[in-house]
């Protein structure tokens, strides 16, 4: 099945459709995506198990893959779009690392279907140095040394982005609240804790 | 002949300064591409069926359902009839398909019929091991049996134990392996960038120089990531057969199972010491666990080896779980959990300040000056004489606050390394190294090296690690690798150097022992007005570079490296008797680490062993069940990591300081990661007014050895 690859926008014609997907959404998932379901179209229909086509919006920018409806919105990052910033540690919800920002909340993509995902706005750490912009939380990180290996890092840089998103001046007990979904292996909690302060104090242009 | 030692602190212009780890700006934004990141075109993914039982023979195998499925291109057995399986989690079948989602499909549709057999998962009872404890042979000093007997000898009895953890590095183990004809590309996730090839190459039967290993960045190995093991060269032969690359890590599941664990150990431990406080005996009967092979016994007595009278029985016990790998120093840990308690507990039974009795026994240690004055540096900085008291803390409330110590000792001599150093007429610096940085900031310290050596600037350095066709460098692995490559650096880009000087010595018509390189010149001794830039330098080699090799043999590290650290630490904690609940309210470290290249990145190593240490100190434990063999919480739920919630302060003394600095690089990977378990056992039994016998410090064990077993019914 060539579907299984791939597809990148623009370089490919989709074959995704509005109302294609719509009808798929509605067997399976959430009533949210259903709402807006014109009746003709919500005669249950199982979607899958064979790939569908999805789209994304990623940093600002549609993408387009074909997946399972059971693949996560972290795998379809990784394994189809080539968005490997966020890690894939306990695949369950509980490390952090896969922390990404969709409609304005901090999410973890591990816990997220790729299908639930569209027509949601999602950003993810590329963003951070998109566009020759860097985020000042990725200076600070680097500044108090807050990663060892750093395959937590992104995650954390995620969760601080989303918490300064909401609270511009965090307090040191919010830092601390902000980031307790995120796990470090390697022990780089201390300079996190600075990094994100000094990132807060700096302002924001992200 | 060059003289390669380090310059004099006080004329060093890059080693010792708080730089940057260099790549911390591609870690920080993601740009970092890691093992688990390679993409291929038409890379397929590979999944692991691990084993349900403990222990069992498998029968029969059918993977023929699972070869049908569409999208599935390739199954290796790795289990085949006949086979007896050791430990839940063992590698039964490795399974390749065009995406991850099919190749798990397949793996449930593999049809394994197993004979089951007994298995012992659990070994904190050493009277129901049976014949899965092996004895080793017993070791006496002295007479401890009359010491014991003598009077006005005060003797303690106790039992202690600290339990087996998981490394659950945040990258799986695992690799991407492409072959291509005869030749074969391994992108590992590995502490062993110059030694891995080789080992996949034996198991494939392969020349080592088919082999190319690329490896810029990998998330955390703590001791668990040097071979590249079975699922690598199933990897492999799944690669060669469909000729695509195939992508195979570890789930999670099977990461904490078999991806190495840290081995147990118990003891029941007896010491004795006069009523001054002297310790005179220690016996203990110790046993461990590291999964089938046993477990080897502790250096026990840690750090205070010269009591003089001492009795150790040990028994290695072989239970039907995944096996044990390094973990940053390999039964250090376990030797300091069971000494420092014992300690602390005989301090309290003589009412003595447990600070004041480690302090009178520093003579029974090797280095008697250096803990005495760790353990008064980390006093200071605990503020133990505002916080101290006797063992229970009598004030009123349910919160009580204790503190508690313990210490290490670690060698950390460089490894055998080879640098290669490149100086082109361009004025552009190259440092070749099959090294790698598992988070260390080894690219930082070599490029600090090169440039100090050199006089430039560290941003004109460029670091080429990561890849076996560089020279060969040690594993990173026992605190190696910062003394071994910046040795082999330090002489490469000495040589390079030298081969410059010839050049410049010849244009300023200056002998070359009087020139010196600082400042991106290259002059005469103290005189930069006799000098020629480093690039103008670089510019009269013509069309020629310079490429010089440098070498680290362990076995003459020349000064610049060597062994032998020392540390203390310390910790206060608030305990609360009604839930069990141990808080850290700070956490101190004093660390020797001889010369330190880079001050910022070696204390991030520190702060990291020390939360690794509260990790291990109140929750890290892997648990077993008896009935099913199967670890209990193989995931990050209920395997318990500390969160930037659980760590409180968190204070590093690094003990820089001339005398040290004379002894060369000292590895610190695994010095800071010893000690705190035992001191935060230690400072809840000052807190509660009793021993909570075995790590970590959960609610439920500290509410046991509060009010007994029943206490939880
Ligand atoms: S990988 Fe998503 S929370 Fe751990
Ligand atoms: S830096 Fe290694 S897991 Fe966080």
């Amino acid at each position: 099945m060539n579907d299984l690859e791939p597809k990148h926008p623009g370089k490919k014609k989709s074959a995704f459709s509005r109302r294609g997907f719509l009808q798929g959404v509605g067997a399976g998932t959430t009533a949210a995506g259903v709402l807006s379901v014109p009746a003709e179209a919500q005669a249950p229909k199982a979607i899958g198990p064979g790939a569908v086509p999805i789209t994304l919006t990623i940093n600002g920018k549609a993408m387009q893959a074909t997946v399972e409806p059971r693949v996560t919105l972290l795998d379809c990052m990784r394994h189809y779009m080539d968005l490997t910033g966020a890690k894939r540690v306990c695949d369950r919800g509980t490390c952090g690392a896969c922390t990404v920002i969709m409609g304005g909340k901090v999410i973890y993509a591990c816990s997220v279907l790729a299908i639930d995902a569209q027509g949601k706005q999602i950003e993810t750490i590329e963003n951070l140095t998109a566009s020759g912009k860097t985020h000042p939380l990725v200076p600070a990180f680097v500044k108090h040394d807050a990663q060892q290996c750093g395959y937590c890092t992104p995650g954390f840089v995620m969760a601080a982005k989303g918490l300064l998103d909401r609270t511009p001046s965090p307090s040191y007990d919010q830092v601390k609240d902000g980031l307790g979904g995120n796990l470090c292996r390697c022990g780089t909690y201390v300079g996190v804790r600075q990094a994100v302060l000094e990132a807060a104090k700096g302002g924001r242009n992200g | 002949m060059v003289d390669y030692s380090w310059p004099p602190m006080n004329k060093r212009r890059v080693i010792g300064q708080r730089l940057n780890r260099l790549d911390g700006p591609a870690k920080s934004s993601g740009k970092a591409k890691y093992p688990t990141d390679v993409q291929r075109p038409g890379l397929l993914h590979a999944v692991i069926l691990s084993s349900p039982h403990a222990h069992a023979r498998v029968r029969s195998i059918d993977i023929s359902a699972a070869q049908a499925m569409p999208g599935v291109e390739d199954i290796r057995v790795m289990s085949p009839a006949g086979t007896e399986i050791q430990w839940a989690g063992a590698e039964v079948a490795a399974i390749a398909a065009r995406t991850e989602e099919i190749a798990r499909d397949a793996a449930r549709a593999i049809k394994v019929d197993y004979e089951v057999l007994p298995h012992l998962v659990k070994e904190d009872d050493l009277a129901r091991a049976g014949n899965r404890a092996k004895a080793a042979g017993e070791q006496v000093t002295g007479d401890p049996d009359t010491v014991f007997r003598e009077s006005g000898v005060v003797v303690h009895e106790g039992s202690y134990s600290i339990p087996v953890i998981t490394h659950c590095c945040l990258e799986p183990h695992g690799s991407t392996i492409e072959y291509k004809g005869e030749k074969v590309e391994m992108w590992p996730s590995t502490q062993n960038v110059s030694g891995i090839g080789g080992d996949l190459a034996r198991s494939l039967n392969i020349p080592v120089t088919n082999v190319s290993v690329h490896m810029d960045y990998m998330g955390g190995g703590f001791g668990s990531k040097f071979p590249a093991d079975r699922w690598g060269t199933e990897g492999a032969n799944m690669s060669k057969k469909t000729g695509k690359a195939v992508k195979l890590y570890l789930d999670r599941r099977q990461e904490l199972t078999i991806g190495g664990v840290r081995p147990s150990a118990f003891a029941k431990v007896k010491i004795a010491a006069r009523r001054d406080g002297t310790i005179v005996a220690w016996q203990s009967e110790s046993w461990a666990t590291g999964g089938v092979g046993g477990g080897g016994m502790p250096p026990i007595p840690y750090v205070f080896t010269n009591i003089p009278n001492k009795r150790l029985n040990h028994s290695a016990v072989s239970l039907n779980a995944g096996g044990a790998r390094a973990w940053r120093a390999p039964n250090h840990a376990q030797a300091c959990a069971l000494t420092a308690t014992a300690m602390e507990d005989l301090a309290a039974k003589l009412n003595m300040d447990s600070l004041e009795f480690m302090l009178k026994n520093a003579n029974l240690t090797l280095r008697p000056e250096t803990y005495r004055a760790q353990l008064q540096k980390a006093a200071e900085l605990i503020e133990w004489k505002k916080y101290a008291h006797q063992r229970g803390d009598k004030t009123a409330g349910h919160i009580k606050q204790g503190l508690g110590i313990g210490f290490s000792t670690w060698g950390g001599a460089g490894h055998a390394s080879n640098c290669r150093a490149n100086i082109h007429p361009d004025g552009s610096v190259e440092v070749e190294l099959g090294s790698q940085d598992i988070g260390t900031a080894t690219r930082t310290a070599i490029a600090m090296v090169a440039a100090e050596t050199l006089g430039i600037p560290v941003e004109q350095v460029k670091v080429k690690i990561g890849e076996n066709s560089y020279p060969a460098s040690g594993a990173s692995g026992g605190s190696t690798t910062i003394g071994g490559v910046s040795s082999s650096t330090r002489k490469a880009a000495m040589n390079a150097l030298d081969k410059l000087m010839d050049v410049v010595a010849a244009s300023l018509n200056v002998p070359k022992d009087n020139l010196e390189a600082v400042d991106q010149r290259i002059q005469v001794k103290g005189n930069p007005d006799k000098a020629m830039t480093f690039k103008a330098a670089c510019q009269k080699l013509g069309v020629k570079s310079i490429s010089e090799m440098g070498t680290n043999d362990p076995k003459n590290p020349g000064g610049l490296n060597s062994q032998g650290a020392s540390g203390v630490q310390m910790a206060h904690v608030s305990v609360d008797i009604e839930t069990g609940v141990v808080r850290m309210n700070k956490f101190v470290a004093v660390q020797d680490c001889g010369l330190v290249v880079n001050p910022k990145t070696a204390e991030s190593q520190v702060y990291g062993a020390c939360i690794m240490n509260i990790c291990a100190g109140l929750m890290e434990e892997r648990v077993m069940d008896q009935i099913t063999g199967r670890v209990l919480n193989a995931d990050m739920e209920f395997y318990k990591l500390a969160g930037i919630k659980d760590i409180g302060e968190i204070v590093v003394h690094m003990d820089i300081t001339p005398e040290h600095d004379r002894k060369g690089i000292i590895g610190l990977g695994e010095p800071p990661a010893i000690a705190g378990p035992a001191a935060i056992s230690n400072a809840v039994a000052n807190a509660i007014g009793v021993r909570v016998p075995g790590l970590p410090m959960t609610p439920e064990r500290v509410l046991k050895a509060l009010y007994g077993e029943r206490s939880l019914a």
